[in-house]
């Protein structure tokens, strides 16, 4: 393994791009990302790499729809209010099937917000803030060390599914350091063929790559397509960790920083004599349902914790249906739960059910 | 064993940097470390915080409402995160800035005249690295070669005379106790 390295959040996201074999960057900087645009513009030059900083957020995701046709790896990073801006693009981009990662490093909301780190964006990510049948692949980390895996795991699902992938942080993992391990540089020699790309038709049938089609029947071919795609990845992608799920007397549902958090409150928990299990989704979409079904059958409450007003509980509420109770807790705003917080929802809970 | 460490000042007094520090020397004794800034719209002049966590075993939540340490560079530092130490928990006041007593009594108190020593060493810039030496030598947690590693990494492509007043600071700062 490479020797640990203390790294802000913001700056292991970009350098896990690069190493994913990404050279191609757009961006237009906002707090609480801004490093990660500034980390993008010093380290690319570096190693042969493009960084350019655009006019506005729309700018940049039609810079990515054009890198992209390239057959080239390609990334930006936003936060919300600029996410949004980007929303027209991505869903052009969704169908022209072409590969990209979005990092979000998600901030207080909705409108301008503030600069705090928040889960609020939940809903837009996971389905579809633009226009149409689309969803994107979405990632949610909860530290720094598997930020930069799942940075390097959206490069290669974006290229083999053909579709932007979004990468969900927020404020927090943006701004914190912890020490973390790199992966090695990925040689650009190994990346996916893609024979889709616009590379110069020389020698070949030209290619051609569009998100639409103004013929309804052949539009609704297209749409299928999609639809097929999504089925496979629906099938394939989801990811997820638990703990402490046996005999656990309340399951806690909680993703990104929140997820992190958790695992706090639960050792606290345990000191407490209350034992709590935790199903942290990894892949925001494909949401793993089955699982959380699965589970929501041995538990009597499955308690969902967010920094929103309750947007993955949607999520949460369909896997579950009715087999347990869906109570929430929700910080908005930019503000972060402590343990010490949850803790005291999770025994009032525990204790509420006890007296039945 | 963790040490929750909330290190609070003016912008510019170096509270951000002190943090660094000790979170790079715990990483170099291979322990678990967390680095978390408050950030903001802020300046130079405005308050600056971060929270550092150490420990022996895989830190959750980085966000710490009850701190074991605080270090208060200034009034207004001291007043907004004192209450919310640990019973007993160690309050390291920059007593060249602080005049007064904090509102608690069952804290353990530390005063370090961090502006004064660094006026005698010609610098008030090193103000944060006497506090450090004393944060260090009162907790024990990290051993103070691995903060001088430390403070030589981060000053990696600085002057090595800031080099060594920084060591020289460190050091002034561990002999107070």
């Amino acid at each position: 393994m490479a020797e640990k390295v203390l790294v802000k959040g913001n700056e292991a996201l970009g350098e896990a791009a690069i190493r994913a074999g990404c050279r191609y960057y757009f961006g237009y900087p906002i707090t609480p990302q801004s490093e990660l645009t500034e980390y993008m513009s010093r380290r690319l030059p570096e190693v042969g790499g493009v960084f350019l900083q655009a006019e506005s957020e729309v700018s940049v995701v039609n810079m990515l729809y054009g890198a992209s046709c390239m057959g080239v790896r390609v990334m930006t990073s936003t936060s919300s209010p600029g996410f949004s801006l980007m929303q027209e693009g991505i869903s052009y981009m969704a169908g022209a099937e072409l590969p990209a990662v979005f990092i979000n490093v998600v901030r207080g909301g909705p409108g301008l917000g503030d600069i705090q780190p928040a889960q609020g964006d939940y809903l837009q990510a996971t389905k579809g803030g633009g226009h149409g049948d689309y969803r994107l692949i979405v990632l949610g980390p909860s530290t720094i060390q598997e930020a930069i895996e799942l940075v390097m795991l959206a490069f290669d699902l974006a290229d083999e599914y053909r579709t932007p992938v979004e990468v969900l942080a927020d404020g927090m993992i943006g701004q914190m350091m912890e020490p973390v391990e790199f992966p090695e540089m990925r040689s650009l020699d190994t990346l996916p063929e893609k024979p889709w790309a616009l590379t110069g038709a020389k020698g070949r049938k030209p290619n051609k790559i569009t998100s639409f089609d103004l013929d309804p029947y052949k539009l609704e071919e297209m749409n299928l397509r999609y639809e097929a795609t999504r089925k496979r990845i629906i099938a394939n992608e989801q990811r997820w960790e638990e703990e402490n799920i046996e005999g656990a007397d309340i399951l806690v549902a909680a993703y990104g920083t929140v997820g992190r958090i958790m695992k706090t409150v639960m050792e606290m928990a345990r000191e407490r004599g209350i034992k709590v299990g935790l199903f942290r989704p990894i892949t925001l979409w494909p949401f793993p349902y089955k699982r959380l079904e699965e589970l929501s059958k041995g538990v009597d409450t499955v308690f969902t914790v967010e920094m929103s007003g309750g947007q993955m509980l949607e999520d949460v509420k369909l896997a579950v249906k009715d087999n347990a109770k869906t109570p929430f807790y929700g910080r908005m705003g930019g503000v972060v739960p402590t343990p010490e917080e949850i803790l005291d929802q999770i025994e009032s809970l525990v204790k509420g059910s006890e007296n039945r | 064993m963790t040490n929750k460490l909330i290190a609070a000042g003016f912008g510019g007094q170096g509270m951000m940097l002190l943090g660094q520090l000790i979170a790079y020397a715990g990483m170099l004794e291979g322990k678990h470390v967390t680095w978390l800034p408050s950030y903001g719209p802020e300046m130079r002049g405005g308050t600056a915080n971060c929270t550092v966590i150490v420990s022996d075993k895989p830190i959750g939540s980085p966000v710490v409402a009850t701190p074991t340490e605080v270090i208060a560079m200034n009034i207004p530092s001291m007043l907004k995160f004192s209450p919310a130490l640990v019973e007993n928990g160690k309050l390291f006041l920059n007593s060249s800035m602080i005049d007064r007593e904090p509102p608690r009594t069952d804290l353990e108190i530390i005063k370090v005249p961090a502006n004064e020593i660094a006026d005698e060493l010609g610098n008030l810039m090193v103000a944060n690295i006497i506090m450090l030496g004393a944060y260090i030598k009162k907790t024990g947690i990290l051993s103070q070669d691995s903060i001088k590693s430390a403070l030589e990494h981060k000053l990696m492509r600085k002057k090595k005379e800031l080099l060594e007043l920084d060591i020289k600071a460190f050091e002034r700062g561990t002999a107070l106790l």
